[in-house]
């Protein structure tokens, strides 16, 4: 009864999704991919993606304490942060660094420009952006069945042939969570039909990126090079976990579009004509850097509202 | 003789040129790989800056005020060709390290922004004191982010490898990035310090300076010293430049030391007439 005499403003109608139930899903989705990792490289890729979880929440905790802030812990994006930044490392990886690699991720990443929804990068892939500069020799070391050995997208990239059922399947070298392309999409489509994310960035991304490799890779469209180069490394896992991020993605239909074309591009040009043989971090990094302006060019015309003298009226806004 | 000691106070702590002013940013960033390139840079300034705020002070009413910036120039650079070939002659390995920031230090903004706002105003005794208390806080300032990138990118201190960091080195520390985190994490804890020291009841004057930290732009104008766009209370955030910009009447009455206030006043009336090209056009009208 007082339920429905009850007088309030709009609005009226509210969905259940909140930060925390989001998070959950994407935790959720991500079990596949954790899972295959641990069961695929040993006790130490648990041992990793436990401290980064544990070491994010903490200094989430500890940072919102020393300032004087509400803790956000309970709506578990640091936890989220730990497992991407986790799946991104290599399993060989010491732990100290991994303790670094998360305490910069949500300290100064994320937590000083102002905590979730004020970071201007992915903070898994700050931290990781920060491991990869500071350790290079310790971060490009990966193992496979007790064997150092090269990426297939560094075999891929010196000209060797690649297995690219293995790579499929996520029997290779590579960081925890990239190897199994197969376990990623799973994860991806669960996502996608909980509506979490759309299929506009990963699949602009990906086709933008296919489209780069087989006009610039010298291999023009051989199928199994192309897969290979789909498969390899961290694209799956950038595409669908991390370039949609909420916070670092453009929110404008059109923005979406011109983000995801950037994303391609940029992993085109870092694998194809950089040094090292992968890019995906560093492509996605520096698209977030345009978010702003792309979400600025790309506003969208209100309803009913004529288009006139539009150079000068965005201008105005600023 | 309070004034002078006042002066060097000023400099090391009140308004330091690195952490509170944040002038000369591009060596301040770029050559703080390690302690002793940081205690270089910083001594090669303090000599530069003393020497030119002496000279400046000394030739202050022969200087025509149209022509101060070509002429505080002609000073800066000749000292500067004097310490860069005492460098060279003497610490070479310095002089490598170092490069191109050091003929650099002729459009170091600290240096002009003093020249500007201080040495051609005052007599020669307290500029020689405001050069010398500016340069060792600027040195002080380069030596602390130089220490602390070198123990966390190199693991060693001033040169001297220390053991126990042998295996833990963070590259980051030693390029680009890390000089702004570090600078952003050393400025945070004095910000944090001044503002205890507030609370326990010791104020601190309002603060002049730029925000830009742009040093090309900043030192080649002589707009760097005219404005004051940071005031050390935490309630106000500054939004827009242009209201920071004049001075609040609290502002005033929180600065203690005559000179200081003195100083405000001769900036704002430089600040107001400062450009060429408003004299020109006032030159015109008179014509008429």
């Amino acid at each position: 009864m007082s339920d429905l005499l009850k007088v309030s403003s709009s609005p009226h109608v509210r969905a259940k999704d909140d930060t925390s139930r989001i998070m959950l899903y994407v935790i959720l989705a991500l079990m596949p991919t954790t899972v295959f990792g641990i069961f695929n490289f040993g006790y130490r890729a648990l041992l990793l993606v436990l401290v980064c979880i544990f070491t994010c929440v903490i200094s989430e905790w500890l940072f919102e304490k020393a300032v004087g802030k509400k803790s956000t812990i309970g709506d578990l994006s640091a936890a989220v942060t730990g497992l991407l930044l986790a799946l991104n490392l290599p399993f060989t990886l010491p732990v100290w660094q991994a303790v670094l690699g998360s305490i910069f991720a949500i300290v100064v990443v994320k937590m000083l420009f102002g905590g979730l929804g004020q970071n201007f990068m992915n903070p898994a892939l700050g931290g990781r952006a920060f491991l990869v500069i500071s350790f290079a020799a310790t971060m490009t070391h990966f193992e496979y069945d007790g064997v150092a050995g090269a990426t297939p997208l560094a075999l891929l990239k010196s000209g060797e042939a690649v297995n690219t059922l293995d790579m499929l399947i996520g029997r290779t070298g590579g960081t925890i969570g990239e190897t199994s392309a197969i376990c990623i999409l799973i994860g991806a489509i669960i996502l996608i039909l909980l509506g979490v994310i759309d299929l506009i960035i990963p699949g602009v991304y990906i086709v933008s990126f296919a489209i780069f490799v087989c006009v610039f890779g010298g291999h023009g469209f051989d199928t199994s090079y192309l897969v290979a180069h789909l498969c390899g490394g961290g694209l799956m896992l950038g595409a669908f976990f991390m370039a949609t991020d909420y916070v670092t993605s453009p929110i404008t239909p059109a923005g979406k579009v011109i983000f995801g074309i950037c994303l391609g591009v940029l992993t085109g040009i870092f694998r194809i004509f950089g040094n090292s043989a992968e890019g995906v971090s560093f492509a996605i990094i520096f698209s977030n850097l345009l978010v702003p302006l792309i979400e600025k060019v790309t506003v969208p015309r209100a309803f009913g509202v004529v288009r006139e003298r539009k150079p000068k009226e965005v201008k105005a806004d600023e | 003789m309070n004034k002078n000691i006042e002066r060097l106070y000023n400099g090391l702590w009140k308004e330091n040129p690195t952490f509170v002013l944040m002038l000369g940013m591009c060596p301040t960033l770029a050559v703080t790989t390690s302690a002793i390139n940081g205690i270089g840079m910083g001594l090669s300034t303090t000599v530069v800056l003393v020497l030119s705020n002496m000279m400046i002070s000394a030739l202050r009413n022969i200087i025509p005020d149209r022509v101060r910036m070509p002429a505080f120039i002609v000073v800066v650079a000749s000292f500067v060709t004097i310490v860069q070939f005492l460098m060279q002659g003497f610490t070479p390995s310095l002089y490598a390290s170092l490069g191109i920031y050091i003929p650099l230090i002729v459009v170091n903004c600290i240096i002009l922004g003093r020249a500007e706002s201080y040495a051609s105003k005052n007599p020669v005794i307290p500029s020689m004191f405001d050069g010398i208390g500016m340069g060792l806080g600027f040195t002080v300032g380069l030596t602390l982010i130089g220490v602390v990138r070198e123990i966390l990118g190199n693991g060693s201190a001033f040169g001297v490898n220390i053991p126990a960091l042998n295996d833990y080195h963070i590259t980051l520390f030693g390029l680009a990035p890390g000089a702004f985190i570090v600078l952003g994490f050393l400025v945070a804890i004095m910000n944090v310090v001044r503002r205890k020291m507030e609370a326990a009841g010791k104020p601190l004057p309002a603060v002049q300076g730029c925000l830009s930290g742009d040093c090309s732009s900043c030192g080649l104008s002589s707009s760097c010293t005219g404005k004051s766009l940071v005031h050390n209370t935490p309630e106000e955030i500054p939004v827009d430049p242009k209201d920071v910009a004049k001075p609040q009447p609290e502002t005033k009455i929180e600065v203690k030391h005559t000179a200081n206030a003195k100083n405000t006043e001769d900036v704002e009336k430089s600040g107001s007439d400062s450009s060429y090209a408003d004299d020109d056009i006032v030159g015109k009208e008179e014509d008429k």
